[in-house]
């Protein structure tokens, strides 16, 4: 239509002003586009970190467990419910767990430590234990356990040498066994990587006389953002007798942390887009105030008002879109790039991200929805200021417009 | 019906009373109130145009002429009368109806900011009829003409930056009459004009007046203008003082 091609040309009217007022809205998108895309992408390798090294995204525990860790609030895996979670499409991998504790000893030395049974390297493998096994290998049946590198440390053993471990067992009874370090392994935690080792599941249910006994069954996700909805999901197929948990209660204060941040960040960003749209709320006045005489021998012509608006509103919008597109063009690369080669940190917040057992680096998240947000801003901003010439034009008098 | 021919305030009796009635303002006034002090700007005009008129509006400055311009153009409301479009009492539409009845039936020609200045000559004269949704070879066909009649053929497509002023004049001329409304109204069109490009503009109106029997009405201070036209009204503080024919020809 007509319109459309007119107020093509109409923004390139004062092609100078055009130009700023584009790189005004394509500075905004430069900054905002990679800011937000960072943040995020250090929440997710945040939740990723967290979820994959240890907890999963959703835990299944016999009720009470969560209160108290104990093998007696443990309970009997049960094939066929596994099956039907295995059945839930957005579920990745799904482990068994058996985690108590032990005093490990070895000649003048003993150390308390977590003990996990785990019930194989395939459905381990999103804990990460492949890759940061830095000696030896993980042996899936067999009086065979991993040590983290600080218990090994501790303990002054290495791969091939001997431990032995007294706990207590299932109802009270006494738990003892003689195991060989097969594998030394670093953990994200600083916590575990102090004081955890790892058995396979069965090993760790015969030593602790708690034959098919688990105490957490936990789930690793295909997207973080299924989080709710899966657990909705699981927890229809429970029964009372079992709590399910996201990391999010697992972890409060890391979920906390989070939006408390995410809030910061929209918040720079209001203001900053706030800026952007006063910028170009205050060129369209100017435009207006330019145009009022031409717009007055429009009106006086018979362009109805509305036809008037719609192509002001044009005007607006392809100027928004415009300089979004800009924006995203030129971002956008930036947000891949970073993405690709993520920021490293270095130094102290580096040394702070290790005591983690994160890998430090910031990379950027390239979902969708980062782009999405991006446009829907811009696209809200631009039609917010687009009401100062629809009004303008609603309250026009041509006779009293085309007056100089 | 035959409207008849109605004696003006002066007196003078119309001529061509029997040709077809395109504006009858009957008995019109407007008072503006600006800060309390009444300003009676019109006061009880008559004014009566046949079809194929060509005539000039003229009088002091602030005698009224734009006031009454407007009201006739439907821009502008009268406080008392009537003003009778090809039949239609103008004063009794809606505004929405008014600006559907300016687009079909006045064509305007104002004294400054006539042309959209993105659009080429050709894009600004086929303006209204693009807003009257009228097809494109219809439009193409008229513009054609037009330019041929005026002159300016090989100007269709350049900018109106790059034209005269008594250029844009005329482009604004042939949009006011491409689509052929009952009447082209238009307020001192030749104020911002030299006078040969003043003279210009008033032999293409008087041509197309001729050619296409389109009707004017327009307002001027000069007098060289008023010499050539057939019919000048005079307003002097809001009254038609003169209503003259003469035949120049
Ligand atoms: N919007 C308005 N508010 C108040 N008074 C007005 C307004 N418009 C016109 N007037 C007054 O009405 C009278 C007629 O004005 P008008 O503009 O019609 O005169 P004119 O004949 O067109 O003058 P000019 O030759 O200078 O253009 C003048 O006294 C003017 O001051
Ligand atoms: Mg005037």
């Amino acid at each position: 239509m007509w319109i459309f091609t007119l107020a093509w040309k109409n923004i390139w009217r004062n092609k100078s002003r055009t130009i700023i007022v584009l790189s005004a809205i394509a500075f905004a998108s430069i900054i905002s586009l990679p800011a937000s895309s960072l943040k995020e992408g250090i929440f997710q390798n945040l939740i990723s970190n967290i979820v994959g090294s240890y907890s999963g995204h959703i835990q299944i525990h016999q009720k009470g467990y969560w209160q108290e860790q104990t093998l007696e609030n443990g309970f009997v895996s049960d094939a066929n419910l596994t099956f039907k979670i295995r059945q839930i499409p957005e579920v990745e991998h799904i482990a068994n767990r058996l985690e108590s504790f032990a005093l490990i000893s070895s000649g003048e030395i003993t150390k308390g430590a977590i003990v996990l049974g785990v019930d194989s390297i395939e459905k381990f493998q999103f804990t990460r234990v492949c890759d940061k096994l830095i000696r030896g290998i993980f042996m899936d049946s067999g009086q065979g356990l991993l040590l983290s590198e600080g218990l090994s440390n501790k303990m002054k053993k290495n791969v091939n040498d001997t431990v032995v471990l007294i706990g207590q067992g299932y109802r009270g009874s006494i738990a003892a066994d003689r195991f060989i370090v097969s594998g030394i392994i670093r953990l994200p935690s600083p916590k575990l990587n102090s004081g955890l080792l790892v058995m396979p599941l069965t090993e760790a249910q015969h030593f602790f006389l708690a034959d098919s006994i688990v105490t957490t069954t936990s789930l690793l996700l295909k997207k973080s953002s299924d989080l709710n909805q899966t657990a909705h999901k699981i927890r229809a197929l429970m029964n009372k007798d079992h709590e399910v948990m996201t990391w999010e209660e697992i972890m409060p204060d890391i979920k906390q942390h989070i939006q408390t941040d995410s809030i910061n960040m929209r918040i720079v960003q209001l203001i900053l887009y706030m800026l952007v749209g006063f910028g170009i709320f205050s060129t369209i006045v100017i435009m207006m105030s330019e145009r009022r005489a031409e717009h007055g021998m429009l009106l006086a012509l018979g362009m109805s008002k509305l036809r008037l608006q719609l192509l002001l509103i044009t005007e607006s919008l392809y100027t928004v879109m415009l300089g979004s597109l800009l924006g995203l063009l030129l971002g956008a690369p930036l947000v891949f790039y970073l993405h690709k080669f993520p920021l490293r940190i270095s130094g102290a917040a580096a040394d702070a991200y290790a005591k983690f057992g994160f890998e430090p680096i910031f990379p950027t998240s390239t979902d969708f929805s980062i782009f999405l947000y991006q446009s829907l801003m811009v696209f809200i901003i631009g039609t917010m200021v687009s009401l100062y010439p629809l009004s303008v034009v609603h309250r026009m008098k041509a006779i009293f417009a085309m007056k100089k | 019906m035959e409207k008849r021919a109605k004696q003006s305030d002066t007196g003078i009796e119309k001529l061509n009373s029997k040709d077809a009635t395109v504006i009858d303002a009957h008995n019109i006034s407007k008072t503006y109130n600006p800060g309390g002090i009444p300003i009676r700007a019109i006061k009880n005009i008559h004014l009566h145009l046949s079809k194929g008129e060509f005539v000039a509006l003229v009088g002091p400055s602030g005698s009224g002429k734009t006031t009454l311009l407007n009201m006739i153009g439907g821009l502008d409301q009268p406080d008392s009368g009537s003003i009778l479009i090809n039949n239609t009492d103008i004063t009794r539409l809606s505004q929405a109806k008014l600006v559907k009845f300016r687009l079909h039936h006045i064509g305007f020609v104002f004294q400054s900011y006539n042309l959209i200045p993105v659009l080429t000559a050709q894009e600004n004269a086929e303006f209204i009829m693009l807003l009257q949704k009228i097809k494109k070879f219809k439009r193409n066909e008229r513009i054609d003409m037009l330019f041929q009649a005026v002159g300016l053929s090989d100007k269709k497509n350049v900018r109106p930056s790059q034209l005269s002023g008594g250029q844009q004049q005329r482009v604004a001329v042939l949009r006011a009459l491409a689509s052929k409304p009952q009447f082209v109204l238009a307020d001192e069109p030749t104020a911002n004009l030299d006078s040969e490009a003043a003279f210009n503009l008033l032999d293409i109106m008087l041509k197309l007046n001729k050619e296409e029997g389109m009707t004017y009405i327009f307002s001027t201070h000069d007098q060289r203008v008023i010499d050539r036209v057939k019919r000048v009204i005079k307003l002097v503080d809001g009254e038609v003082v003169s209503d003259k024919i003469t035949d120049i020809l």
